[in-house]
């Protein structure tokens, strides 16, 4: 047994130090970001006095250094606990989401909140690791299969539904709507990949046939959209066919599994599939717009809204909009630290959480927005890469949960600013104000952290 | 490792390459909305920045001896913001403000239309009432603390010293669409010179606007000055403008004209200033500033009596006898007559069937008597003698126009050019008219009574106050103006250069002596005076009602400082109105004051109306 000074070196010498940078360069250019957001004209433009803590850049730096004694912790902390605990961290947190509604203040719909004393706090933001490390318990338990075990699958997919159903209870759909992400750790542990492929063809002609089924081909018969959704189901088709009905592919299955069938009995059954495949793709498409004809006003016009089908400068579309104009307006080198107007005059709305990508393009322009997406890639590519030297498959889950949920939050949020992506109010992770947040990602990243750093005590 | 864990490990790269593909979309997005176009970044700054026009102080007006009669007034708008004012006590700002509740609910109402006020916002000033008064706003000031929301913003609004020349001083209102197409100055609600000065002298006294660059957030709320006011532009004030208006003088003539219909135009006959140029009815210019403008302007312009109308420059009438100077000068430069000319006048002109009356004088007189008597045949006979003049002119129609070019260098037929808009320019036919008119059969005869100021010759009263300044300085006069200095400036060359008639000096020489006689023992007796010599003609022009009264003349003689015209319509004989008006006139602008025997007759003609009955012109 090490001693605790022992061990306490051979933390250090193990911890991934490239992502702890990464973390520390994403914090500081946050903070920046919060700064440009927050600050009022008028208001001096020294450290000491964006330091205030009456102002929500003060607050922000007490969130920062909060996180970082919460991640100096969690290096000190044994990593075997989160093993042993998993569950119970998993069922705690289950309980508070259940008790959130009932505790909850109902701030702009949503409740979310608990009020403790004169801080709030989002235990949603909390459960993400929580479901992790009890999926990494799960799923990493001896002899643990994902293919072929209906049973596997099912406790799987439950672990993950029931934080997304608790939180769709409080009014938080954004939120829930992050769990999906944990379907690309799934896929890593063995989930077929047709599934992926299949949601993902889903949402694509879903999107693509409600975003052109306004503007007409040949008559009222034909929109843009049916071709464009045509166009799209024949190529997933012919990459299923590809995948799946060559020679090789067949073969494979063949050598896999010998009760499989006669070579052409599975070539039938698979292009039987596929044939499957293209019948539903289509009566999703069609149903897709059915629906959308039957909705009331206001919701079809905010399903148009999101997809860009209309221009709406009062409604919906007004955030996209003035995002685009303050990105936009950004240029090259951005306007300077603190020198932004849109962002400053409040002409972005929630500009300091779900908006905040806005400030680094108008304030950084496009080599600080690009050099912001280049940290969030080497911190995904680094993740991926930490995940996948885990000894075992505990550590690679949850470090595939952690790159699962930092990839949708950074797909979803900047696709949103930059008009991509459907207005889905989820933050930006260490850029968004907001403690409950940062605390979030923090104890997702370095639980991770830790137990990277034990990697090679284990392995021993 | 086994077989199926190494093929899943490879799934990384599936991710790895979905999570690259997804930062290059991204970047190339960025690339195309902050790179690509100036589109977002002219949409952020008109979000943004807000010039707000700072408005320059308007020019102050004075008179020739610096007199203060335009200047500045401080007014005050009483602003509201409508996310501000809930729960204001409605009753009791009514009751302060002097309005009533139907008026509130309407003005709310109004505000808050965004077809009318397109740019509202419930964050930002919205105005609720204009133009208050000094007093109303010291009123309303006292209770401002009980009535959250509502803010007073001061403006400024020109005022009158005196209740005088109105028509002179002119007005200012809110630029309509074409003032607004023609200048680019011009916003929505700018005010612009709308008659007088005012309005001719516009681009001197507005100034320049100076702009605030201003950040104004989503709200519409201004945050600050963009860069703390580096690219702002202080406004830059009007000029002030001189008059060579002499405002005791005016307020004299518009005594005077009280109860009559006319005009009265003094002139300094050495540069060519106007000293005075009355129009009767007027009206008090104080009553057209602020809230009642709009209202009080209608009703003026309802008036049969057409007040708004300046009869100065604007009123063409029959000149009469007045014009008679005018022949003199013209027969004795063609050389038709000389001042020892005799013409026979028997109670009138005789010629065949035509007539053309007189008063009782002595008989034949020669031209100096003539004109102090007023004598018609004189004139008549001139004119004749100057048609028919076969070898002179060809044919009578040549006559005409050289008769007519002799007139036109004296100032008659086109506007003269003074510095007030609206000038009419009179009616001085010419030969291709009376063709038109006679079908070419026509002679001097025909057209006799233009000799005379009659027929179809109009002038202004102002033109009728040149005739007087060209005589005075016997031959030439200098463009009418009004004003008589710009700050910072010269004024027009125009009004700096003499104008020569076709007459020599030594022929107005003659009719200075017998409109010197008309004075000393004329029809002008009345204005004769010890003090210095007056020179004088009377009018009296034939009119479907009662005849004109028309005076002009100037003193003194030699050096002469005043050259008038009086003009009273259906005031009758010239010497009743035209003469003792002219004579007050002179007297008070050359000595400064009236005598007291002099206040006395000006009180005595103030008092006298002329009843006009059903007044229709």
């Amino acid at each position: 047994m090490a001693t605790t000074s022992d061990k306490q070196l051979s933390v250090f010498k193990s911890i991934d130090w490239l992502t702890i940078l990464l973390y520390i360069a994403l914090l500081a250019f946050g903070w920046m970001s919060i700064c440009g957001a927050c600050y009022e004209y008028g208001q001096p433009r020294d450290l000491l006095s964006l330091a205030d803590f009456s102002t929500r850049t003060g607050m922000q730096l007490v969130w920062i250094a909060s996180s970082m004694v919460l991640a100096t912790v969690i290096m000190f902390t044994d990593d075997r606990l989160f093993d042993s605990f998993a569950y119970i961290i998993y069922g705690l947190l289950m309980l508070l989401l259940l008790a959130t509604p009932f505790l909850a203040h109902d701030i702009k719909g949503s409740m979310s909140w608990i009020k403790i004393g004169s801080f709030s706090l989002q235990p949603a933001e909390f459960a993400k690791f929580a479901t992790a490390l009890a999926l990494a318990k799960f799923m990493g338990s001896y002899g643990f299969k994902l293919q072929g075990s209906w049973k596997n699958m099912a406790v799987s997919i439950l672990l993950i539904l029931t934080p997304m159903v608790l939180i769709i209870m409080q009014k938080e759909t954004g939120s829930a709507l992050v769990y999906t992400s944990l379907v690309l750790m799934l896929y890593r542990e063995g989930l077929p990949g047709f599934v992926l492929f299949m949601g993902i063809s889903a949402v694509a002609i879903v999107v693509v046939g409600l975003r052109f089924a306004e503007e007409p081909l040949v008559g009222e018969f034909l929109s843009l959209g049916d071709v464009l959704v045509g166009a799209l189901i024949l190529l997933f088709v012919l990459a299923l066919l590809y995948a799946y009905c060559r020679p090789a592919a067949i073969r494979d299955a063949l050598s896999a599994d010998r009760g499989a069938g006669t070579y052409h009995s599975i070539l039938s059954r698979r292009r039987f599939f596929i044939g499957l495949f293209a019948v539903g793709a289509i009566i999703l498409h069609l149903s897709a717009g059915a629906l959308v004809d039957h909705l009331a006003e206001h919701q079809r016009n905010r399903v148009q809204v999101l997809l860009g089908l209309r221009d709406d400068p009062n409604g919906v579309g007004y955030n996209v909009i003035q995002a685009k104009i303050a990105i936009g307006s950004g240029g090259l080198e951005g306007k300077g630290f603190l020198n932004g107007t849109q962002t400053k005059l409040k002409y972005v709305p929630e500009q300091e959480t779900d908006f905040i990508f806005c400030t680094v393009g108008e304030e950084q322009g496009f080599i600080g927005s690009a050099a912001v997406l280049l940290l969030f890639l080497a911190l995904l590519l680094r993740l991926l890469y930490v995940a996948e030297r885990q000894p075992y498959a505990f550590g690679r889950v949850y470090g595939y949960c952690v790159f699962s949920v930092f990839f949708f939050h950074v797909l979803i949020n900047v696709g949103m600013v930059l008009g991509l992506m459907p207005v889905i109010g989820i933050p930006l992770p260490f850029f968004s104000y907001g403690g409950s947040s940062l605390w979030g990602f923090t104890l997702l990243l370095f639980i991770f952290l830790r137990i990277d750093a034990g990697r090679s005590r284990l392995k021993r | 490792m086994s077989n199926d864990d190494y093929k899943l490990s490879k799934r990384k790269y599936v991710l790895g390459v979905a999570a690259v593909l997804v930062v290059v979309i991204y970047i190339v997005r960025l690339f195309v909305l902050q790179l690509t176009s100036d589109d977002y970044k002219l949409r952020a700054d008109s979000n943004a920045f807000m010039r707000r026009i700072q408005f320059p102080a308007r020019g102050a007006i004075t008179d020739r001896h610096g007199k203060l009669l335009v200047y500045n007034q401080p007014a005050y708008d009483i602003m509201v913001i409508m996310q501000e004012q809930v729960g204001v006590d409605t009753l009791d700002l009514c009751e302060s403000l002097g309005i009533d509740t139907a008026w509130y609910s309407r003005r709310m109402a109004e505000i808050k239309d965004h077809r009318r006020n397109p740019g509202y916002s419930r964050f930002t000033q919205q105005l609720f009432m204009s133009q208050l008064s000094a007093a109303e706003f010291s009123n309303f000031q006292e209770k401002i603390f009980r009535f959250p929301g509502f803010y007073i913003q001061k403006r400024s609004i020109r005022q009158y010293a005196y209740p005088y020349a109105a028509h002179i001083l002119g007005d200012i209102g809110e630029v309509n669409p074409a003032d607004i197409e023609a200048d680019d100055y011009y916003r929505m609600g700018d005010y612009i010179g709308k008659q007088g000065v005012e309005a001719s002298y516009e681009h001197q006294l507005r100034g320049i606007k100076g702009s605030e660059i201003l950040l104004r957030d989503v709200h519409g709320r201004i945050k600050g000055r963009y860069q703390d006011g580096r690219f702002d532009e202080q406004p830059i004030p009007g000029k002030n403008i001189t008059l060579s208006l002499d405002i005791d003088l005016q307020a004299l003539g518009e005594r005077l004209m009280r109860g009559k219909l006319g005009s009265i135009v003094a002139i300094e006959p050495s540069t060519g200033e106007i000293l005075c140029m009355v129009t009767s009815p007027t009206y008090d210019p104080r009553t057209m500033v602020g809230r009642q403008r709009g209202k009080k302007h209608h009703e003026l312009s309802l008036d049969p009596m057409k007040p708004l109308l300046n009869r100065a420059i604007m009123g063409t009438y029959p000149p009469g006898s007045t014009f008679k100077t005018s022949q003199a000068l013209t027969f004795l430069e063609e050389g038709i007559i000389t001042p020892q000319t005799r013409y026979p006048c028997s109670r009138g002109f005789h010629y065949g069937r035509l007539t053309v009356g007189c008063h009782p004088h002595g008989s034949p007189l020669d031209l100096i008597p003539a004109i102090a008597t007023s004598c018609n045949g004189y004139f008549c006979w001139g004119l004749l003698n100057m048609f028919n003049n076969r070898g002179k002119y060809p044919t009578t129609q040549e006559a005409m126009t050289t008769w007519k070019n002799y007139m036109v260098s004296m100032g008659f037929g086109y506007a003269l050019g003074v510095d007030l808009p609206g000038e009419k320019r009179g009616m001085i036919p010419n030969a291709q008219y009376y063709d038109k008119a006679y079908k070419e059969s026509w002679n001097g005869l025909t057209v006799i009574s233009i000799s005379i100021g009659q027929g179809e010759v109009t002038l202004t009263p102002l033109q009728i106050a040149n005739l007087g300044a060209t005589i005075a300085n016997r031959g030439w006069f200098i463009t009418p103006h009004i004003v008589h200095e710009i700050q910072d400036e010269e004024i027009d060359t125009l009004y700096r250069t003499r104008r020569y008639t076709k007459v020599s000096a030594p022929h107005y020489e003659t009719v200075v002596k017998g409109m010197e006689g008309a004075v000393r023992g004329g029809t002008c007796h009345a204005a004769f005076t010890t003090q210095y010599i007056t020179c004088g003609k009377t009018g009296t022009a034939q009119n479907r009602g009662h005849d004109h009264s028309v005076f002009m003349g100037f003193a003194p003689r030699d050096n002469p400082q005043i050259a008038i015209a009086v003009y009273v319509e259906n005031g009758g004989w010239g010497a009743t109105f035209g003469v003792p008006i002219g004579a007050l006139m002179m007297e008070q602008f050359i000595n400064g004051h009236l005598s007291e025997a002099s206040e006395a007759k000006a009180e005595g003609i103030a008092n006298k109306t002329i009843n006009y009955g059903d007044y229709v012109r």
